[in-house]
């Protein structure tokens, strides 16, 4: 359903503003049939050996077999997963080794829409996996008042677009529950998991990014994976985490995204954002599925195909771009960010959802206070765009490496 | 055909069942001939004993005044829609259609029946189920499969595909589960408000019936005594979820507290219609709201994702299919009743793949949106920001 136009360029300041004319697009390529986007599967980001992946940075093994780090990897096995078999596998080891942690959602004991949780319940018991009704206020709250007996409750909302029934009880009970009984209740040990951003033509209700929404809800963390070794080391986190997490799985991402994936019980910790590629010119933040199409579009900036190479001045295409990824969304990591921006000067924040009172909002606000004097450029947004999420032009909603890479020409010449 | 109730009457029915535990039955062929069937002039069957069951309220009557030309107006209209279902199918399965799409085959005995109870000043809200009422209720086969393909031509003008479809006698077309259900008292809030004799039917799922809003929505409707008829549609599944594994009242006719119900063979037409007709009369008689649940089935998956078969047996659909199919019972009736002959019913299959495959065409020939429409039904015209974020240069779109 690609409309034959492209997204357009607009580097060149000095360009006369021009309307939405098919002549604009002539002296460029149609897009591919997938979109922009770049493919999943062929990212440098994935790690696709055991090497790599024991090296995941930050991950920490929770069962000790050595002392020494260094010799901790000796004998640690991976293995070949897709996102949703990483978080199956995550689900499981919490299964295994807490007792009291079960797992609810709407169509779960069958293996949920994606398939994360199949085959948990023939292996753990109906009684710990198990459907509830078409509820998700009741999912939420349930999920609250199992969690405030102490208990890990792991809750599915089938989809992020779903999660709205649900605010109330995630942000005034779940968020507030501490706070309101003086630390006498919490629900901690809460951790709602839902598919979460765009498929390419989910449409209104199946394509929602709400991370948002609830990052103002003090008291709750919000977590956003990227690949299966993240998922399933986030999701450990989140599960054992002594705040109620929402963990929102890009669902684009479960199999599209492949890596070896350590089979032992690790974590990655909460509210630490990781630094995927070093640079000294630009900070670019994003999380979730826009990870990769930054990725891309540094590729393009380096180097351009000629179908847009007349548009990326020669001398931007050694930047140095740093890229990161947040992965916590709330509590962010502000210090990471800082420091990069400190060294660059220059900050381009990307996510899928609109921009209004969105996650960069709050970036930018965080990064002109705190690096003002060190900026080069306004912080730049690079965002889905304040509409619903079309049906007809979802692709072009989604911030593409395009996109991507024209803001930070923008930036970096600004 | 062989049918359930040729097999019925060779068995005792009562005596097989325990006293109180009556079940509703689900046979689409079980309405008997009252008198000759006229040609011109209404005349009257009666329906099986076991059509209607009561929560609080008696049931409607078994005696059904029907019309040639209303049965086989019914028979046309299921007609179309069960091709219109078939149609989507095939155009999902080529990629033509994207995102979601929830056929109603199976079930088309509901849409058909009340609407043939109600006018275009009756409200009617329901789900993502939804493509018949589209036909039924003002638009046309073009426009559904426009819609569903994202064209121009579509009802939402293709900016909302398949859960997002409405006519000026349909409010919607909602995809959020339960959601639609508190809008419905608010429709019949409205008409209680302005005066107005007519009715809302607010409609959901056996699966959407656990939803907390449906329970708010029952109880403003009796607080307010509105003009408000619940609707469950239960086809036994909420997604993959069986009616016995979702809800610990599964008489769903019954759970609206204070508001009494009814239980309604949802694959009967006449049945449908008849408790459709009991609806609209006992509220446009200022009794307040009802429930009525239509017992009926889904043939297909949930969506076109759901191959329908890992949560249920291909016997257990195969069986309804073969003895409870709402077409073929309206079938047996006109040709058993000698209304018309099967060939005159095999030409309106014909018309109706006829009509359906030039719609589908007409449809495919209708361009996708142009790209303004992105930033137009956000705000009223004239009230929207002065800009708005979108796709052009400065990613602002200046009204
Ligand atoms: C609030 C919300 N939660 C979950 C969903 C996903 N979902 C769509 S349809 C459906 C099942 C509904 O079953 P039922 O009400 O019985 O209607 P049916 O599909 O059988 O017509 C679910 C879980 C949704 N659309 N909205
Ligand atoms: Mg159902």
């Amino acid at each position: 359903m690609l409309s034959p136009r492209q997204p357009t360029l607009r580097l060149l300041r000095t360009v006369p503003r021009l309307r939405h004319t098919s002549r604009r697009w002539a002296s460029t390529e149609p897009p591919p049939a997938g979109g922009h986007s770049n493919v999943i599967g062929t990212s440098s980001l994935l790690k696709s050996t055991r090497d790599v992946a024991l090296r995941t940075q930050g991950l920490k093994w929770v069962d000790l077999v050595d002392s020494d780090p260094s010799r901790d990897m000796v004998g640690r096995e991976t293995r070949k997963m897709n996102m949703y078999q990483a978080v199956r596998d995550a689900l499981s080891i919490a299964l295994t080794k807490d007792d009291t942690a079960v797992i609810f959602g709407e169509d779960v004991a069958f293996g949920g829409v994606f398939r994360c949780t199949m085959g948990l319940a023939e292996e753990f018991g109906r009684e710990r996996v198990f459907n509830t009704p078409l509820t998700e206020q009741g999912i939420a709250g349930f999920g609250i008042g199992y969690a405030a007996m102490g208990h890990t409750a792991i809750a599915e909302i089938q989809f992020a677009d779903y999660i709205f029934p649900a605010f109330d009880q995630i942000v005034n009970e779940a968020a507030k529950y501490r706070f309101r009984s003086s630390g006498n209740f919490n629900a901690g040990k809460l951790t709602i998991r839902c598919p979460s951003m765009a498929v390419g033509h989910g449409g209104h209700y199946h394509s929602q990014s709400p991370e948002g929404y609830f990052m103002g809800a003090a008291g709750l963390k919000i977590v956003i994976p990227r690949s299966p070794i993240q998922a399933k080391g986030l999701l450990l986190s989140s599960i054992r985490e002594s705040n109620p997490v929402i963990f929102m799985e890009p669902k684009i991402l479960y199999r599209s995204a492949v890596e070896q994936v350590p089979i032992d019980d690790y974590e990655i910790p909460l509210g630490k954002a990781e630094v995927l590629r070093r640079g000294s010119d630009l900070t670019v933040v994003s999380w979730g599925t826009p990870i990769y199409s930054c990725e891309s579009a540094l590729d393009l900036l380096a180097k351009p195909p000629p179908s847009i190479s007349q548009h990326v001045p020669e001398s931007l295409r050694s930047a140095k771009v740093e890229l990161i990824d947040l992965r916590t969304i709330m509590p962010w990591d502000v210090e990471t960010v800082v420091e990069s921006v400190q060294r660059t000067g220059r900050l381009v924040v990307v996510h899928e959802a609109g921009r209004i009172g969105g996650v960069g909002a709050e970036i930018g606000a965080e990064i002109q206070k705190k690096c003002f004097l060190k900026l080069n450029a306004p912080v730049k947004l690079v965002t889905g765009w304040d509409t619903p999420v079309p049906m007809q032009y979802e692709k072009f909603y989604m911030p593409d490496n395009i996109r991507i890479m024209d803001a930070i020409v923008e930036t970096l010449t600004y | 055909m062989a049918t359930l109730a040729r097999l019925r009457t060779a068995v005792p029915r009562r005596v097989s069942l325990a006293p109180l535990a009556r079940t509703i039955q689900t046979a689409a062929d079980t309405t008997q001939l009252h008198q000759d069937a006229s040609h011109s002039e209404p005349f009257t069957v009666k329906l099986h004993e076991d059509s209607f069951r009561g929560y609080r309220t008696d049931t409607p009557s078994l005696d059904v005044e029907v019309t040639k030309e209303n049965l086989l107006k019914w028979y046309k209209q299921m007609s179309v829609i069960r091709r219109m279902e078939q149609a989507a199918d095939a155009l999902y399965k080529q990629k033509l259609i994207r995102g979601f799409c929830h056929l109603a085959i199976g079930q088309e005995a509901i849409s058909v029946g009340i609407d043939s109870a109600t006018t275009f000043d009756d409200n009617i809200i329901s789900s993502y189920r939804t493509h018949p009422f589209v036909v039924l209720r003002g638009g046309t086969v073009k426009s559904l499969i426009g819609e569903l393909l994202g064209r121009v031509c579509g009802v939402s003008k293709g900016k909302g595909g398949s859960m997002h479809v409405f006519t000026e006698a349909f409010q919607g077309g909602h995809g959020i589960v339960g959601a639609q259900v508190p809008l419905g008292a608010g429709l019949a809030f409205a008409q209680k408000y302005a005066g107005k004799k007519n009715a809302t039917f607010a409609m959901y799922g056996d699966g959407a019936s656990n939803q907390g809003q449906v329970f708010e929505s029952f109880n403003m409707a009796r607080l307010w005594n509105l003009p408000c008829i619940f609707v469950c549609e239960n086809n036994k599944y909420g997604m993959g979820t069986s009616a016995e594994r979702s809800s610990s009242n599964t008489e769903y006719y019954t759970r609206g507290d204070l508001i009494p119900g009814i239980q309604v063979n949802g694959m009967d037409i006449i049945a449908v219609h008849q408790a459709s007709k009991f609806a609209k009369e006992w509220v446009n008689s200022d009794k307040g709201p009802l429930l009525v649940e239509f017992v009926t089935y889904r043939y297909g998956g949930h969506s076109m994702s759901d191959p329908g078969t890992t949560y249920r047996t291909r016997e257990e659909i195969q069986r309804v299919r073969s003895t409870q199919d709402p077409i073929r019972g309206l079938q047996r009736y006109i040709t058993e009743w000698g209304l018309a002959t099967e060939d005159d019913l095999k030409t309106m299959d014909k018309a109706a793949k006829t009509e359906v495959d030039a719609a589908v065409e007409e449809a495919k020939a209708s361009p996708f949106p142009s790209e303004n429409e992105l930033w137009t039904d956000i705000y009223s015209a004239g009230t929207e920001p002065a800009s708005m974020r979108g796709r052009d240069r400065e990613e602002v779109h200046l009204y």
